[in-house]
């Protein structure tokens, strides 16, 4: 049975309609996932046993009448940063190469009450630290459009896996545009909520103070319904917000009428590949035939969200990675006589290179001497930076942004020069020190036929109304079932 | 800012890190680029700003101290790498 060019909520209404049994959904999956993922290698882990018992399982509920979501039995995979009891989580590093969690992640948990079929693992940048799953010590996934290039990442293992049709949809993790980016550069959809609103219990930490859990799906549709049941208060998340709940109920009328659009005009300067410009300027201009009304106006401070980024981030990085020492889990040198030995050794010999390049960046600016001149300022840029969205949010609904400005590279293009990598995260990055909220949905493709990404960026809590948008932008386009056409005609 | 090999190796010591020679040098030129970029900062003006370490605007969020059941003994030792009777198992740390 062929299902690849389904979305989640229509296997969902098939599973519930009876038209297919959920072990018949899982094996078409996993079929996709053997057939393609020996090239892809967007997968860590597989779980095909496991999975087809729990399709098993959720049919047994869903034929003793329990009411579940409409995701019951639909089957998916999980980055691998986010725990899995008994399932290996390894976050794509050495240091984790056999860590298998004794417990589920929060949205693990809800995901799962919600009949979730889970296939298996993700790939993804070592640690959610990159943005092309090159530094994956299980090697590089490739971008479902073009083998030699990118899928972008952290998150690119889910994004690819969703592009290429071997799940329907995947969680992923974004703490500076890792769920975005590669699904810009893979033609998916993705939702980067608001800081607080998915607990981040079982998350394994890269940056605290921006890291969020979120969805990957092949249209923002999808997106919302699994936002809405892996969102929440959890007080096992001391970060996460109390006495609120995602309310999509109005966001699918297709209407984007009287609503205000901002286009910083500085966004759309030096640096911007043409063909993307020409996208993203293209689908503001269709929202403002749908009705919408486009507003210009600029940003400068955004300009420095990069700089603040990496300080902020290797800085939270470097805190959160001294729990890997080799002794309670996780790799362990075997060189080494005394204590300090096997703290050095293991994580010397755990991690790679980008790894231990942001722990050293992060303990730099944190070091006395340095502390005031980077760190203190990195979080005076970050207030600077969420004064101007508040600013921005007072003439308008929301922002519209490229998402990258490129789209995806070829493999290894980029991977000797990190500040050449680091400036591909401009757009996004401003977003995570701000704790709000974006969508990310394709919008074009430039002249290579590669996938082109925009994003739309709201105030806090304000997803409903970007998906409203983001789904009205969709009923008038195809960019987003583009792909999975392509692949009936065999050329994808 | 450029950095010397005597402050690369300062920041291996608290990053609990050992580089080999070529990766120092690989390290102390990528980090003076990244740096010199990340002093662009510099060009704003923050006199004043209060500095934002979180997005949202509160300090603490306690719990009530409330005794529960926690993970089983083994089931966290699991994990580990050596264990012996029960515990965490280092190289010996006192004479």
């Amino acid at each position: 049975m062929e299902l690849y060019d389904k979305t989640a909520l229509e296997i969902g209404r098939m599973i519930k309609n009876k038209d297919i049994s959920c072990r018949e959904a899982a094996k078409a999956y996993i079929e996709n996932i053997k057939a393609k993922d020996g090239e892809l290698n967007s997968f860590v882990t597989v779980l095909e046993e496991e999975g087809l018992k729990q399709a098993d399982e959720v049919q047994k509920r869903l034929d003793l009448g329990e009411e579940l979501s409409p995701l019951a039995g639909v089957p998916m995979a999980i980055k691998d940063n986010i725990c899995t009891k008994d399932v290996l989580t390894s976050c794509s590093s050495k240091m984790l190469y056999n860590f298998k969690p004794p417990y589920n992640a929060c949205a693990v948990e809800k995901i799962e009450a919600a009949g979730a079929v889970v296939l298996g693992k993700t790939n993804m940048d070592e640690f959610a630290m990159g943005g092309s799953t090159e530094t994956s010590y299980y090697g590089a996934t490739k971008n479902p459009y073009d083998y030699e290039r990118v899928p972008g990442g952290s998150s690119g293992g889910s994004a690819a896996a969703v592009g290429a049709g071997l799940v329907p949809y995947a969680l992923g993790s974004d703490t500076g545009g890792s769920i975005r980016q590669p699904c810009s550069f893979c033609g998916v959809s993705g939702i980067k909520p608001t800081y607080g609103g998915v607990s981040r219990y079982g998350l394994v930490a890269f940056a605290s103070s921006l890291d969020q859990i979120g969805p990957i799906g092949k249209d923002v549709r999808d997106c919302a319904e699994i936002l809405s049941v892996i969102s929440g208060h959890d007080r096992r998340d001391s970060t996460s917000v109390k006495g609120f709940e995602y309310d999509f109920s109005d966001s699918f009328d297709g209407s984007v009428k009287g609503l205000k659009i901002g286009i910083p005009t500085n966004f759309y300067g030096e640096g911007l590949n043409e063909d993307v410009k020409t996208s993203v300027l293209g689908a503001a201009k269709l929202l403002k035939d749908m009705g919408a009304e486009l507003y210009e106006f600029e940003m400068p401070v955004v300009d420095y969200a990069v700089p603040a980024y990496y300080i902020i981030a290797c800085a939270e990085a470097s805190s959160n990675l001294s729990r890997y020492d080799g002794i309670k889990y996780g790799y362990r040198s075997n060189e080494g006589e005394s204590l300090l030995d096997v703290f050095v050794n293991s994580r010397s010999e755990g991690f790679g290179m980008e790894v231990k390049r942001r722990i050293m960046l992060g303990s730099f600016v944190l070091s006395s001497g340095y502390y005031d001149a980077y760190y203190k300022k990195g979080l005076q840029t970050r207030a600077l930076i969420k004064k101007s969205f508040n600013e921005a949010f007072e003439k308008c609904d929301m922002i519209i942004s490229p998402v990258a400005p490129t789209t995806a590279f070829k493999i290894g293009e980029n991977i000797t020069d990190p500040l050449k990598m680091y400036l591909g995260d401009i757009y996004t990055v401003a977003v995570n020190l701000a704790g709000i909220p974006a969508v990310s949905v394709p919008c074009g493709f430039d002249g290579k036929g590669l996938p082109v990404g925009l994003q739309l960026i709201g105030q806090t809590f304000s997803e409903a109304k970007l998906v409203k948008a983001a789904y009205a932008y969709q009923q008038n386009t195809d960019w987003h079932k583009r792909a999975f056409e392509k692949m009936k005609g065999g050329s994808l | 800012m450029i950095l010397d090999i005597k402050l690369i190796e300062y920041l291996e010591e608290l990053s609990r890190l050992k580089l080999s020679d070529e990766e120092k040098e690989k390290v102390k030129k990528d980090l003076s680029g990244i740096l010199s970029y990340v002093d662009s900062l510099n060009e704003l003006d923050t006199t004043d700003v209060e500095p934002m370490s979180h997005p949202f605007d509160f300090t603490n969020n306690f719990r009530k101290d409330e005794v529960k059941p926690s993970f089983d003994r083994e089931l966290i030792l699991k994990n580990a790498p050596k264990k012996k009777d029960g515990c965490f198992q280092v190289p010996k740390t006192v004479e």
